[in-house]
């Protein structure tokens, strides 16, 4: 696990827009537009609102149904970054035994756990456990049939 | 001072970051139409196979579990090493890449302290960010940056960064361990001409004369001696640069977005780096197209995208080449940016004296080579003869017969939407 005292130590880049151009992408006519400014007048772009480190972010889809009560279920999407240090409350894609699993990562007492949200599934204790973590999870993504 | 960000095994570890069961084994990636060795893990390497070794001589040991082969993923690879570059560009407005797996990176303007640190910083954060591991070497010339990250990746006591100055005790103690053959653009003919001179180490080319180096050898090894010495002289791209990879690549006078300038400046790219394949007798596995927007200006969106394209077999033969390079461009160019510079890398170059014939090859196939080697030597004489351009090929055909052999590539897993990796939800810890 990383030091979970260490908060923000990489803040997040300048956002820079994604290959997606749209027709009216700079309403920025007048004078020198700042590059803080925000795009006006530009349609929404949802990777700017759920990628916030394109080179840190990967995709990987869930499989089972241990993490139900934290919203994710099988089959679901997660964005994943892995520029995020892993601090208690965290959903964490983890690798322990060589598989890469979806969890928790809680303080119970004092001790580090992998928790799901299913009664099914029990705290996994760190302890002793050879576990290092993936990526923070930032969001789910789940589509509904249509 | 120059930085050179060099990725570990940067095939095996691309992989690796999926499959993190790979990890300590001995892994390698074998190119996908010959079956040969084209990356090793350590371990791999550990056991002796040497790159270019053909997939059916390890037959036995992957049967019986001993060693992990898998096929080329060059769309991961690809996409691997844009986000390395991106961590880089987060840095640095000075990022060049030098191969698909090495960086070149500005640092001006900091003092040693800081250097240090912002090379650890690098160190740490490409791994952190990407996965894969990487070592830096930061040094006043880009040769001395390469020796620095020799010495970073092989000495344990560097853990994985090393900050070399001009001049020194620890700079000296290094070079004096460097044998000539390990300093960038020194082939292993002119290691044995230079030993009969008794110089043997990088420290002894260092205290060569120049001038004198320059009238007995070349201009280019003039150019190493004073890098050596810590004055920058090699710029990527001039012809005095070593080739174990060729780049081609240049600004554009003005910005464009037109798609048409685009693929024009990519054919050019993509011939000229065939020219120079043909001339040092080298074939080329894959081409990778990059395009870059203009970092200055804040102003405009910014995308600069890159894309590595497999080619049907090892080749030198323009037309593929020129086929690949425009089929990348298609993939990656969008509309709405205006775009500085356009480039064409080809990787993973193999001797030809050294290739083996492909298990596929008949007797028409040969004839067919006999044929485009022909053409193409022709098409070489005539630039050569009339002035570089005067024979040109034109965009070719798409060519939807490129199906290759790729039966252990691993998923595209950063790509494809479909091949996207697992996430357990349904681990539960063994009893």
């Amino acid at each position: 696990m990383r030091d979970p005292e260490i908060r923000h130590p990489h803040p997040a880049p300048p956002y820079r827009a994604l290959p997606h151009p749209l027709a009216t992408i700079r309403a920025g006519i007048s004078g020198f537009p700042s590059p803080a400014e925000d795009y006006v007048g530009r349609t929404l772009d949802l990777n700017e609102r759920l990628v916030k480190r394109p080179a840190a972010t990967f995709f990987m889809t869930v499989t089972g149904d241990s993490m139900v009560e934290f919203g994710i279920q099988d089959g679901d999407t997660l964005v994943v970054d892995r520029s995020i240090d892993a601090r208690p409350g965290h959903i964490v894609v983890a690798l322990v035994d060589g598989e890469v699993i979806v969890k928790r990562y809680e303080m119970i007492g004092k001790r580090p756990y992998l928790c799901s949200g299913n009664s099914q599934y029990a705290p996994i204790p760190l302890a002793n456990l050879d576990c290092q973590v993936w990526g923070v999870v930032r969001s789910v993504i789940h589509e509904y049939a249509v | 001072m120059i930085g050179l960000v060099d990725c570990n095994n940067f095939y095996v570890s691309c992989e690796r970051v999926f499959q993190p069961r790979l990890e300590g084994l001995p892994v390698g990636v074998m190119s996908n139409n010959d079956g040969c060795v084209i990356a090793r893990s350590n371990e791999l390497k550990a056991l002796g196979v040497e790159m270019g070794t053909p997939a059916f001589e390890l037959q036995q040991w992957v049967n019986q579990g001993r060693i992990h082969l898998l096929s080329s993923n060059y769309e991961l690879y690809g996409d691997m090493s844009a986000r390395v570059r991106e961590v880089l560009e987060e840095f640095s407005a000075g990022v060049e890449p030098y191969s698909i797996d090495e960086m070149f990176v500005r640092f001006d303007g900091f003092d040693t302290a800081t250097t240090q640190a912002l090379a650890r910083t690098l160190y740490r954060n490409v791994r952190q960010f990407t996965g894969i591991p990487v070592c830096v070497g930061v040094a006043p010339t880009r040769t001395l940056a390469k020796l620095a990250n020799r010495a970073a990746k092989k000495l344990p006591e560097f853990q994985g960064v090393c900050v070399m100055h001009a001049d020194g005790d620890d700079t000296r103690r290094l070079l004096e361990r460097t044998a000539l053959g390990d300093v960038w653009g020194v082939g292993r003919r002119l290691v044995e001409r230079l030993a009969i001179q008794g110089i043997e180490t990088a420290w002894d080319l260092r205290l060569a004369d120049p001038k004198t180096i320059r009238r007995r050898y070349s201009v280019t090894l003039e150019r190493t001696v004073r890098e050596l010495q810590g004055t920058p002289c090699i710029e990527l791209n001039d012809d005095s640069e070593p080739r174990q990879r060729i780049m081609t690549s240049r600004s554009f006078g003005r910005l464009t977005g037109e798609l048409g300038e685009l693929q024009d400046a990519i054919r050019q790219h993509a011939q000229r780096g065939a020219e120079k394949l043909r001339q040092q007798d080298s074939h080329a596995r894959a081409v990778l197209v990059f395009l870059k927007t203009n970092r200055h200006r804040p102003d405009l969106p910014q995308y600069s995208p890159s894309v590595v394209v497999e080619l049907p077999e090892p080749t030198d033969d323009s037309r593929p080449i020129l086929a690949a390079a425009q089929q990348g461009l298609e993939v990656i160019y969008r509309r709405g940016y205006r775009f500085m510079k356009a480039g064409v890398m080809l990787l993973d170059l193999v001797d030809v004296n050294r290739e083996q014939l492909s298990l596929l090859d008949t007797p028409e196939r040969e004839a067919q080579r006999e044929r485009d080697h022909k053409l193409m030597t022709t098409l070489d004489e005539l630039n050569g003869k009339m002035g570089k351009g005067t024979v040109r090929l034109g965009v070719p055909r798409k060519n939807a017969a490129w199906h290759l052999r790729c039966a252990h590539r691993t998923p595209r897993w950063t790509t494809q939407w479909s091949e996207l990796p697992n996430a357990q939800a349904g681990y539960k810890k063994p009893r």
